[in-house]
């Protein structure tokens, strides 16, 4: 079967890419507002935040946020995205390289379940229950280390990352292969905008391309992060199907990222695609790129999808072409 | 728009309501005469039930066509054999109407009462604007209309008075000082019908109404409000132009004089926490200063935005605590008890600086060195998943569990007088 699979990011493409200088065209056409001014940062008081920390504090969030953005980038799809439930346990010290490593304690929800009663019409929404809408699925638990490094330059944050019962929950296989058939087929030419509109509709149909639009944002958010900052999905300003090549789904999104602490919407473009063949191993990749002067290094973001067991894995050592260059096809 | 409703007219006219499923409307660019004659006699083939919406004249032109679902496949085969290109402009012309519908269907008719009102959608700021003036009629006894002071566009900048006697002390709440929070505004409206419906009904409401004065400010911000419907959806500040940048706006919750100019808040009118020239230079919150001066006996002050779910309390400029830092944590701690009460939605609690990001200027903390005690801030729905763009069928739900915890501040603050 055909799936989108777990994913791991390979950084070494973009240290094989470094920046060209500025008069180079950047491979990809990033279209997008120029970057608005960077968060404030903020006092020293809030640096010093070592030792155990408050769960609801923004320290401890911020930290988990980014273990949530990593969690995605993982294991979500389609179907599944994971949200923050709670934050149990949190501590954070100083590292000898400079830096700081965050330890978690907290649960996830799976937003991916409960789209069916997302878009339910009032009238159907209040006579049959008074559930909140916004929890859905049950909660997963995960640990995690966050580390984020402290470089003149601005570095992604590493994260080492454990959930409870991940392979417990339910497969999303079989809908992930039957919105792969759908949107393969050679008529298909998706293009849709706003989603969420201004009221907050997402039609049914939209609901896997807006949680894809989501993952793939989860891999810019991760990178983007640091203890200043806290991003989420606003929304997505638009996704365009490009032109299949063979069994490669390719969809171009435009997304705006919310940072919390700056209140600052940034719009970010990226480009997805997917190939899937019958030796089952897919591979995902997200091409990566923003306004402002980081379009290139971001451009090399590749993501290789591996299937989580199984004949993939034997099959994927025999290809090791597929795996050891990656293609950054445009 | 007009062919859309044309052609809903026609065929609920002519038939028993038809289904749109799957069919689509595509943007066709001709390059040349050659594509141009090809798609006239494509649009000859009656077979295919096409209906041209722009006819295919001369290339320069678009060409909109209207393709039932059963004759997609070949459209497309036949358009890309021909190498002529097209986007899909449409891509589920039911899923369109049903949208439609749906906002025809909220808007049907313009509410003659505010029981007519719909509380389950957004509505623009004049739709608020008449439901305010609707509420004034209807419960005149008990509501009246102040107006504080003018937008910078001009803008009325209308309060609801919810009074049963004079020379009352007063509490204060406002939603929609961040236009982009439409949340807020929509549960200000329903709080404002919550309290006429309670009066009298509810023993906890009205024995606070007899002994204290009720503010709602619904539309803290209205220019701002205005423009997120005209323009931009996730515009935040006010729109004053600064001098000297071509950059709109301040962040009206960093304008306040409480830490003016402090770290949380940017000197950059490019920026979405730009501050301003100076302290309470915004005609938005200068009517509300002067008004919280001029009272002098505000006990309780709640100002209200979205999102994050949490119930915040002083200070954001400072890590210093608030002196009442104690009583504030407890009753914050009643109050999201309540909250969570009625759906289960998880609120955080605590100091702005610790729990959210530091923020200076902020409405909250000069409304507490005023001498309000029970100062808050509530962040509503939700933690993140829509964010700004709430779905309206949250809108009641995050209302009524809201005001649960608003009633727990009401209630301390007749309980504990000062």
């Amino acid at each position: 079967m055909k799936t989108f699979c777990s994913v791991w990011l390979l950084l070494s493409l973009v240290e094989l890419s470094p920046a060209p200088p500025a008069s180079q065209e950047p491979p990809l056409a990033c279209t997008g507002a120029p970057d608005p001014a960077p968060p404030q940062p903020e006092t020293a008081e809030d640096m010093a935040s070592t030792g155990d920390l408050e769960p609801t504090h923004y320290p401890a969030r911020r930290a988990a946020q980014v273990a949530l953005h990593y969690l995605n980038t993982h294991h979500g799809s389609p179907f599944r995205v994971f949200g923050l439930q709670q934050v149990h346990k949190a501590s954070a010290e100083d590292v000898a390289a400079g830096g700081r490593k965050y330890k978690l304690d907290f649960s996830v929800t799976d937003w991916g379940s409960g789209s069916a009663t997302m878009n339910k019409s009032s009238e159907e929404f209040f006579s049959n229950t008074t559930d909140v809408l916004n929890i859905a699925g049950p909660a997963l638990r995960c640990s995690a280390d966050v580390l984020f490094p402290r470089t003149e330059r601005h570095s992604a944050p590493e994260v080492q990352l454990h959930c409870e019962a991940l392979h417990q929950i339910n497969s999303t296989a079989q809908e992930e292969d039957a919105f792969y058939q759908k949107y393969i087929s050679p008529d298909s030419a998706v293009s849709a905008r706003d989603i969420p509109d201004s009221f907050g509709n997402v039609s049914e149909e939209m609901q896997p391309f807006w949680r894809l639009a989501r993952v793939a944002a989860s891999f810019i958010m991760l990178r983007e992060s640091s203890e200043n900052t806290e991003f989420n999905m606003a929304k997505v300003a638009s996704v365009t199907q490009q032109e299949s090549s063979g069994e490669q789904l390719m969809l171009e999104f435009v997304v705006l990222l919310h940072d919390l602490p700056s209140q600052v919407t940034h719009k970010h473009t990226h480009r997805l695609w997917t190939l899937m063949d019958t030796e089952a191993v897919c591979v995902l990749t997200v091409c990566v790129c923003s306004a402002g002067d980081r379009s290139v290094e971001a451009a090399g973001v590749l993501v290789s999808r591996q299937r989580r067991q199984g004949p993939a894995d034997r099959v994927a050592a025999q290809m090791p072409s597929r795996h050891q260059t990656p293609k950054l096809t445009l | 728009m007009k062919r859309i409703l044309f052609l809903t007219a026609l065929f609920v006219a002519g038939f028993a309501k038809k289904t749109f499923e799957r069919d689509q409307v595509l943007r066709i660019t001709a390059k040349n005469e050659a594509q141009i004659f090809l798609l006239k006699e494509l649009s000859e083939q009656e077979h295919l039930g096409l209906d041209f919406w722009r006819e295919p004249v001369h290339e320069s032109l678009p060409v909109d066509v209207y393709v039932p679902f059963h004759s997609l496949q070949a459209v497309r085969v036949f358009l890309r054999y021909n190498q002529i290109q097209y986007n899909v402009m449409i891509m589920d012309v039911q899923d369109l109407l049903d949208d439609e519908e749906r906002e025809m269907v909220k808007y049907r008719t313009i509410p003659r009462s505010t029981d007519d009102f719909v509380y389950t959608a957004y509505h623009d700021l004049n739709s608020i604007y008449s439901f305010m003036d609707m509420l004034v009629a209807e419960n005149s006894n008990l509501v009246s209309k102040i107006v504080i002071g003018q937008s910078y566009e001009n803008r009325p900048l209308n309060v609801l008075k919810f009074s049963t006697g004079a020379n009352r002390p007063g509490i204060w709440f406002d939603t929609g000082i961040h236009s982009r929070e439409w949340v807020t505004q929509a549960s200000g409206i329903w709080f404002a019908k919550k309290i006429v419906t309670d009066y009298g009904r509810d023993p906890v409401l009205t024995d606070i109404l007899n002994n204290y004065d009720i503010f709602l400010e619904i539309v803290t911000n209205p220019d701002g409000f205005a423009y997120t419907h005209s323009r931009d959806r996730m515009w935040r500040k006010t729109r004053k132009p600064n001098s000297g940048s071509s950059c709109v706006g301040v962040d009206p919750n960093r304008n306040w004089d409480a830490g003016f100019g402090g770290g949380g808040s940017s000197s950059n009118p490019c920026t979405e926490t730009y501050r301003g020239p100076s302290a309470h230079s915004e005609p938005e919150v200068k009517a509300i200063v002067d008004f919280v001066k001029s009272h002098g006996k505000l006990k309780a002050f709640v100002s209200i935005h979205s999102y994050s779910q949490m119930l915040l309390y002083p200070y954001g400029y400072t890590s210093t605590p608030a002196k009442d830092k104690a009583e504030l944590h407890e009753l914050a701690k009643k109050a999201i008890a309540s909250l969570q009460s009625l759906y289960n939605t998880r609120y955080t609690y605590g100091s702005i600086i610790t729990t959210i990001y530091q923020a200076s200027g902020g409405t909250i903390d000069w409304t507490y060195n005023q001498g309000i005690k029970y100062s808050y801030t509530f962040e509503l729905r939700d933690t993140g998943r829509y964010g700004f763009l709430l779905p309206a069928n949250q809108i009641v739900p995050t209302a009524e569990e809201t005001w649960l915890a608003l009633m727990a501040i009401m209630e301390h603050t007749r309980n504990n007088p000062y």
